[in-house]
């Protein structure tokens, strides 16, 4: 057992650190393909892709301790997409790290493709948990905190869970149970896009004052601007100083961001770009066509 | 004097067995002293975890550890496990996890706690889960057994266990039980009884009373009602030619369904089905609620003689 936790701070240290400017280049390209992916798809959730996607490359261009030659290694870091349809975002950066082919980005939502509608750790190297059905995220994640636990190992777990999708009374089981059990190991980020499927989260479910609700359920809280690489990785290593209880970091993101038309629209929460909406949103994105 | 006991201290007991396998743990939703898993509580509190009155949150906290190489055996109430279905659903069964449910007091034979903590649905809607093992043992030598071997059985399962104490009749016999293999609890050749949980004795008690008659009975326990023991049901439908199934459970779905399902498409035999009639239980005595639903050794020796009318 100590070899395995002994393996995995080596494997940390093996990591380069990536500069703000190399992750906001793999941020551009990940947003790049978010947008090719639902276009090609004629559906899928570019909206909230886009909004997550700055965390997401943080945490695996600095932070994962994770091998894409062998997904299954029992002592990686886990990280738990709850928000399951935002998987174009997923799959982007699992491309980027070299869990899967740029080319297998071609099979999102199509027929025997290893990326399915919503990630699916069954289809998915590097996926870790089957998302789809909101609110279920945070509870397996307490699973995977309570194993490393017993493993006596520092690897860490996190989560990214939707801002909607804190209106599953699910999430607030998970996040009193999560407190109760002292995990430490459990850093949970929500993507405070304001935007659900149907309209503005103001509009479907008034959630009030988030981060006091997680304040008093125990949790280490932090506030931070979810598209700004300084932030969120002071963000990440705050998360994992806090060693005591979980920490619950409330990303302020904009919906669709990146691409103008889709900032903000709750019309691309889950409806993909057409061929014309496609090339603005690759030229606005940089990309010379 | 036949000993008596209550399938649910079984499953207890077999946590115990299973101890020594450190990857063993063990959730609980606030019904330890019910499930009786309190006693590996009480033996391993370090690896045993509260969830408080929280299924859904248990259902996927016991998905988390077994996707990071733990063995979880996560109880409550069958009805409570339903609250988090669909967790189950999309959370243990369609990844393949190995998760271990044990919903306790299931059936009306809960009795006196009244109709909404007598689940009469659990093994229909697990039932048809992919990948999902349904376990409905009738004794505590069974469940202590089918759980054991549950620590080395690849995906998830649901096992019901009951309340109340019934007679044990697996003493001596433990090697007879293995996951997916009915038992012939007594042989015949006129009518076949297939049965489950508690109804498995109001089963050999009609047997008795029929033999009586002259009419010779087999009484099978089908405690797997996932994957069914077809061999077993082909068996029997060729060798009687007239089959009741009987169960602490609605007709609808259980037991009774899956043998109809399977004998429909390759030999169909006449049948009656012996469960609750699509309806509600209330608070009564364990005896009383079985006399209630139909559920007796009389009702079952009647659907017998009924069946019988109806051979080729």
């Amino acid at each position: 057992m100590n070899t395995t936790i002994k393996g995995s701070i080596e494997q940390r240290t093996l990591i380069a650190m990536l500069s703000k400017s190399e992750l906001e280049s793999m941020a551009r390209r990940c947003r790049v393909e978010i947008c090719k992916m639902t276009h090609r798809a004629k559906a899928g959730h570019p909206g909230g892709s886009l909004s997550e996607i700055d965390i997401l490359v943080a945490l695996y261009g600095n932070y994962l301790s994770v091998k894409p030659d062998q997904p299954k290694w029992s002592d990686r870091d886990r990280f738990i997409l709850s928000k399951g349809h935002a998987s174009p975002g997923m799959y982007a950066i699992l491309s980027e790290i070299g869990f899967i082919e740029n080319q297998d980005l071609e099979s999102y939502r199509v027929k025997g493709g290893i990326c399915q509608g919503h990630v699916d750790m069954k289809w998915t190297p590097g996926v870790d948990f089957s998302a789809g059905s909101l609110g279920m995220g945070l509870s397996f994640g307490i699973g995977c905190a309570l194993a490393a636990q017993l493993d006596e190992s520092e690897r860490q777990i996190y989560v990214m869970l939707g801002d909607g999708e804190l209106q599953e009374g699910s999430i607030w089981e998970a996040a009193m149970a999560a407190a109760h059990h002292e995990l430490g190991n459990l850093n949970v980020f929500v993507d405070r896009n304001n935007i659900q499927n149907d309209d503005f989260c103001i509009e479907q479910m008034r959630m009030f004052d988030i981060p006091s609700k997680w304040i008093s359920f125990g949790w280490h809280v932090k506030e931070i601007n979810g598209h700004d690489m300084e932030e969120i990785c002071s963000g990440i290593e705050w998360m994992k100083q806090n060693k005591d209880g979980p920490s619950v970091i409330i990303a302020n993101t904009v919906k669709g961001k990146g691409v103008s038309f889709m900032e903000n629209n709750p019309q691309f929460h889950g409806a993909a770009p057409n061929d014309e909406q496609l090339a603005l949103a690759l030229e606005e994105l940089g990309v010379i066509q | 004097m036949t000993r008596m006991a209550a399938t649910r201290d079984g499953y207890g007991q077999a946590l115990l067995d299973l101890a020594s396998n450190e990857k063993v743990v063990v959730l609980e939703a606030d019904l330890g002293k019910s499930t009786k898993s309190l006693h590996f509580r009480k033996a391993y509190p370090e690896r045993t975890f509260s969830f408080g009155i929280g299924e859904q949150n248990m259902m996927l906290g016991a998905a988390g550890l077994a996707s990071s190489g733990y063995i979880p055996f996560a109880s409550t109430f069958a009805i409570f496990t339903e609250r988090g279905f669909e967790q189950v659903r999309n959370g243990i069964a369609r990844p393949n996890l190995s998760v271990h449910l044990c919903g306790s007091h299931g059936g009306v034979h809960t009795g006196t706690d009244g109709s909404s903590a007598q689940s009469i649905e659990d093994l229909a809607i697990y039932r048809t889960l992919p990948n999902m093992t349904i376990l409905h043992p009738c004794d505590d030598v069974s469940t202590r057994l089918l759980t054991i071997q549950l620590a080395d059985h690849d995906g998830p399962s649901y096992t019901r266990t009951a309340r109340n104490s019934t007679p044990v009749i697996y003493d001596g016999r433990e090697d007879e039980i293995v996951i997916g293999k009915g038992i012939v609890v007594n042989d015949g050749n006129d009518v076949a009884i297939f049965a489950c949980g508690v109804a498995l004795h109001e089963a050999v008690k009609a047997c008795h009373q029929l033999e009586q008659e002259g009419i010779s009975v087999a009484v099978i326990d089908m405690h797997t009602i996932k994957p069914l023991d077809i061999d077993m049901v082909n068996k029997y439908a060729e060798k009687c030619g007239a089959i009741v199934t009987a169960e602490d459970h609605s007709v609808i779905g259980g037991l009774g369904s899956a043998i109809a399902e399977h004998l429909v498409k390759e030999n169909p035999t006449p049948m009656e089905m012996i469960g609750v009639q699509d309806r509600f239980g209330e608070s009564a005595q364990a005896h009383e609620m079985l006399e209630l639903m139909g559920i007796t050794h009389k009702d079952i020796a009647n659907a017998c003689q009924k069946v019988m009318t109806r051979k080729n």
